[in-house]
């Protein structure tokens, strides 16, 4: 890496980031086609309860997931609890999705509002941080 | 209408808004995040394409198909129907493809400038301007000294008048609290300008 940085060289350049390559592939079953389902970071992603009877066991990673959904939870936050790209999670999320064990749900996010009442709420619950 | 509404597991789901943590390479924007965020500072990693990486950055690594970058993530809770998510984005230039995407949907962004070297964060307000998205400036005062004023700040880096600078410490909660709500302000100062919305949520 050229020239110095504050920055940990595994995060980079080493082999941390070079295990990580592997590990999410083979995970993904060597599958890189991304997700059809719209899985975008702030999706809510909840465990059913109970869980479906039949079919496969869920692979460990899978029940990991599982686990931390068991309350809603966006994919944002999975991603980073699991320490996994996003992109790998939401292709284990597509998995899970069809095997009927978990619900998503687009979020109901507010962007660019002039909406004063929302605002408000915004700032009253900022101001109680 | 209620019954239409998205639910889980019969519990309604919280609305969500998005504010972007922006500003160059180690400004302290993952210092921000963890300072407000009711959950230690997540990071979540994306995978990179080679597409994504300048030239100049590949040395060394050049047989690498790709490497990961860092997001920060927070999380607040305002209220029972209501949660904002933190992004910080990836502050090295060769990342930035990514903030387009965390972009979209957000309410406005904080740009933060590293007040001994503002220029490291010069592109960032370039970025948000173009899109006309809204920020204020937070100026991270490192070792908490501030040698310049806001408006000094202001007038150095060729900003509108009416673009807020605060000066302000990334270690600190109450700090960085104060810079997100002079955003909120800022947006709501705006749309009464617009004629705001007459109805209340
Ligand atoms: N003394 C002092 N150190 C700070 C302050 N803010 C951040 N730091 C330190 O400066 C370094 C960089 O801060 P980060 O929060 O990682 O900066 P960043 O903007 O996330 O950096 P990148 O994501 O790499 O672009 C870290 O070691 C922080 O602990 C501050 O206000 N004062
Ligand atoms: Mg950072």
């Amino acid at each position: 890496m050229p020239g110095s940085s504050a920055r940990p060289a595994s995060e980079v350049n080493g082999s941390d980031a070079a295990g990580r390559l592997v590990r999410p592939f083979t995970l993904i079953g060597g599958r890189t086609r991304p997700s059809r389902a719209d899985f975008t970071l702030l999706t809510l992603v909840t465990a059913v309860e109970p869980q479906p009877d039949g079919g496969k066991r869920p692979q460990p990673e899978h029940a990991r997931i599982l686990r931390l959904c068991a309350r809603p939870v966006v994919v944002a936050e999975l991603a980073a609890h699991l320490d996994l790209p996003v992109s790998v999670v939401v292709i284990m999320l597509c998995d899970l999705l069809e095997a009927g064990r978990i619900t998503a749900q687009a979020p109901r996010q507010i962007s660019r509002t002039t909406d004063m009442g929302l605002l408000q709420k915004v700032r009253d619950g900022l101001g109680r941080l | 209408m209620a019954g239409s509404d998205p639910t889980v597991n019969g519990t309604p789901a919280p609305d969500t808004v998005k504010i972007l943590i922006a500003g160059g390479f180690g400004v302290g924007k993952t210092t921000m995040v963890g300072s407000v965020s009711e959950i230690v500072p997540l990071r979540t990693e994306e995978p990179l394409t080679a597409a994504g990486l300048g030239i100049d950055d590949l040395d060394g690594i050049e047989e690498k198909k790709a490497t990961t970058v860092a997001l920060d993530f927070g999380r607040i809770t305002l209220s029972q129907e209501l949660v904002l998510y933190l992004f910080g984005t990836p502050g090295q230039q060769r990342f930035w493809f990514m903030w387009n995407d965390l972009a979209i949907g957000a309410l406005g962004a904080v740009v933060l400038i590293d007040v001994r070297r503002p220029e490291s964060s010069f592109a960032a307000i370039d970025f948000f301007e173009r899109r006309d998205i809204p920020f204020v400036v937070g100026v991270n005062g490192f070792h908490g000294e501030h040698p310049y004023g806001p408006d000094e700040i202001r007038e150095s880096l060729a900003l509108p008048e009416h673009t807020p600078v605060l000066l302000c410490d990334a270690r600190s909660r109450e700090s960085c609290r104060d810079v997100l709500i002079a955003l909120i302000d800022r947006l709501m100062a705006a749309a009464a300008q617009d004629g705001g919305n007459a109805h209340t949520a």
